[in-house]
């Protein structure tokens, strides 16, 4: 099931992506609609589940995180245990922010933050190469990232 | 500059997004008058740059969710500009990275089912500008996505 939305909810799932704490008033004030009505836009798309969080955007570097990583990595051996064994392991390291799994040339996507290169290979060598079932794997360090507004924009 | 108190409140917020600021106070053991004034300042500093929306693109109707891996050829001066403002006006795309690695360029991709996304990658990106070569990982399920720093 997908919900229908206009020019003025996709309005508001933008701002919303910017800013989820901005009240519904200050909301409204900004796409010409009384506060009831954006809170009744918000709430429907809460509702229908199209805003399913929030998340809390922090400066990485300024917090000492220098370098994120993303990793593909293949599984060796693959099976429904191995797989489970796996996803339970790899998602219970904090510095691995973001684990998909994934169909083509690798099983699993990672995003993985780190302070630097050496505690990166530290991150790397102690804890995900020595997790049960890996095999190959490529890294790649983020020079520069930019989300879109996608469709909505 | 920053201490455990910071820390702390930081990583409340990033484990419960919504927390009020009396309630991440009362967590971080400080009064909220205390809490209240800490995020202002992390967030004049820049450090707490906000608080976003996530949406979930398949409650819209975006079923497929394709992550492009781009090898770009560099004998063109420019190859990542124009890829990167070519690929900016592709409404499909809700996500752009470059890389120091074997990969130069990931575009991550949407699309509301197979026949779209085929679509999309033959009319949209397969006609981006400088590309050697592209390599398709296609989003099976979403394992860890908080993207939480280990503070």
């Amino acid at each position: 099931m997908s919900l229908d939305l206009d020019d003025i909810d996709r309005a508001v799932l933008r701002e919303l992506a910017r800013d989820a704490r901005q009240p519904a008033s200050a909301l409204g004030r900004k796409l010409g609609l009384s506060q009831p009505a954006a809170w009744r836009r918000i709430k429907r798309l809460e509702d229908a589940n199209v805003i399913s969080g929030r998340r809390v955007r922090l400066d990485a570097t300024t917090l000492g995180f220098g370098v994120t990583v993303f990793l593909g990595v293949k599984l060796a051996t693959k099976g429904r245990t191995s797989v489970a064994d796996f996803e339970r392991a790899i998602t219970a390291i904090p510095e691995v922010q973001v684990v998909q799994h994934v169909l083509g040339a690798y099983d699993y996507r990672l995003r993985v933050v780190a302070r630097d290169l050496s505690d990166f290979e530290r991150v790397l060598r102690r804890r995900i190469m020595t997790l049960p079932g890996v095999g190959e794997v490529e890294a790649n360090v983020l020079l520069t990232e930019e989300q879109r507004p996608g469709p909505l924009g | 500059m920053l201490d455990d108190t910071d820390r702390r409140l930081l990583r409340y917020l990033q484990s419960d997004p919504s927390a009020s600021t009396a309630e991440l106070a009362d967590r971080a053991g400080v009064s909220p008058a205390v809490a209240w004034r800490r995020l202002d300042k992390l967030t004049e500093a820049g450090v707490l740059q906000g608080i976003e929306a996530v949406i979930d693109w398949r409650a819209l109707g975006f079923g497929v969710e394709v992550s492009l891996r781009i090898t770009l050829d560099k004998t063109q001066t420019n190859a990542f500009d124009e890829m990167i403002s070519a690929a900016r006006e592709v409404p499909e795309v809700i996500e752009i990275q470059t890389f120091l690695g074997r990969v130069d360029l990931r575009l991550n991709v949407l699309a509301r089912d197979m026949a779209h996304y085929t679509q999309v990658y033959r009319d949209r990106i397969l006609t981006l500008p400088h590309i050697q070569d592209i390599e398709q990982l296609m989003l099976v399920s979403m394992v860890k996505a908080d993207e939480a720093l280990p503070l």
